[in-house]
């Protein structure tokens, strides 16, 4: 009797140990998922940002340099002779690049690549910035219109919301730099197409400016709205003429670059 | 698991705790190489566009 209570006592041990080892690797495995998932997360908005951020800034500097002759060490005044109409690039083929975005607004040696298209595997989720097709192109009268991320994917569009009346909005393609204004923002829902009008929420109107429209999504971390920001055309300068003084820094770093 | 993981490194104490980093730090790279890029798929895409309803 004694011995059959100690085996059975034991039995009882080992079968709980066991169960409680089974638990054990249960929960651990667990944690691990957890773990992991925290671990994308950190991954997905901060790391591949930056990654992305800086194959983004890199892939502008590397376009600028491949249309710069010299001409980006002349620094051109603001107060100059009439460039006159500004040549208009030809639309380009999907998701190729075709300009560079630089907004002094958005730190001093910010530059973005402009592809051609919205697709958010071909364009968005890599290179940056995203034209609308079928909008206009830089310095056209109309609506040149660009979407990019507010957060994550290299966040090209994060400091949307920080624009102040009279920021400068540069395009530079292999024609020169086009100057916009910033005007306005507004805030729409996702379906707000009107924004990509020639003339923005005037459907059927025959366009007389050169307006730039930037969109993105709105709240941060979120798609329920989109922010849009509008500026207009100001002023181009031929890329024979040279960089416009307020990014001749910039301009120069890739010239020496 | 992880215990019983930790049993089968061989070695005395530093050899173990110089393999486990380097497991650790060849799975996390396994992971941001290639399983993180493969699951972004599966999130829901981050549209920043206008039109799409």
């Amino acid at each position: 009797m004694v011995l059959e209570d100690g085996r059975r006592a034991a039995r009882r041990r080992k079968r709980a140990g066991r169960r409680s080892m089974v638990v054990g690797v249960i929960g651990e495995v667990f944690v691990t998922g957890g773990v992991v998932v925290l671990l994308f997360l950190g991954w997905q908005l901060w790391f591949n940002n930056l990654v992305l951020s800086n194959s983004q800034q890199v892939e502008a500097v590397e376009l600028q340099q491949s249309w710069d002759k010299g001409e980006g060490v002349a620094a051109v005044p603001l107060e100059r002779a009439d460039p006159g109409e500004p040549l208009v690039t030809a639309v380009p083929a999907n998701a190729v690049n075709f300009g560079t975005l630089i907004v002094p607004r958005f730190g001093a040696d910010y530059a973005r690549p402009i592809a051609e298209g919205i697709g958010l595997e071909d364009v968005l989720n890599k290179r940056g910035v995203g034209h609308y097709p079928g909008t206009q192109m830089p310095g056209e009268v109309g609506n040149f219109a660009l979407a990019a991320h507010r957060t994550g994917w290299g966040s090209p569009f994060i400091d949307v919301n920080k624009l102040q009346l009279g920021d400068s909005i540069y395009i530079e393609t292999e024609d020169g730099w086009y100057r916009y204004v910033f005007r306005s923002l507004e805030y729409v829902a996702p379906t707000g197409v009107g924004v990509l009008d020639p003339v923005p929420q005037e459907s059927g109107v025959t366009p007389t400016d050169r307006i730039i429209t930037l969109t993105s999504c709105n709240p941060l971390n979120s798609v329920s709205e989109r922010i849009i920001a509008y500026g207009v055309y100001d002023t181009w300068y031929p890329r024979s003429e040279g960089a416009p003084v307020e990014i001749a820094g910039l301009a120069q770093v890739q010239a020496a670059g | 698991m992880y215990a019983a993981l930790w049993r089968l490194l061989p070695g005395p104490l530093w050899v173990r705790i110089i393999i486990a980093t380097v497991l650790l730090a060849g799975v996390l790279t396994g992971l941001v190489l290639w399983v993180f890029p493969w699951a972004e798929q599966f999130t829901a895409p981050a549209e920043v566009t206008v039109g799409q309803s």
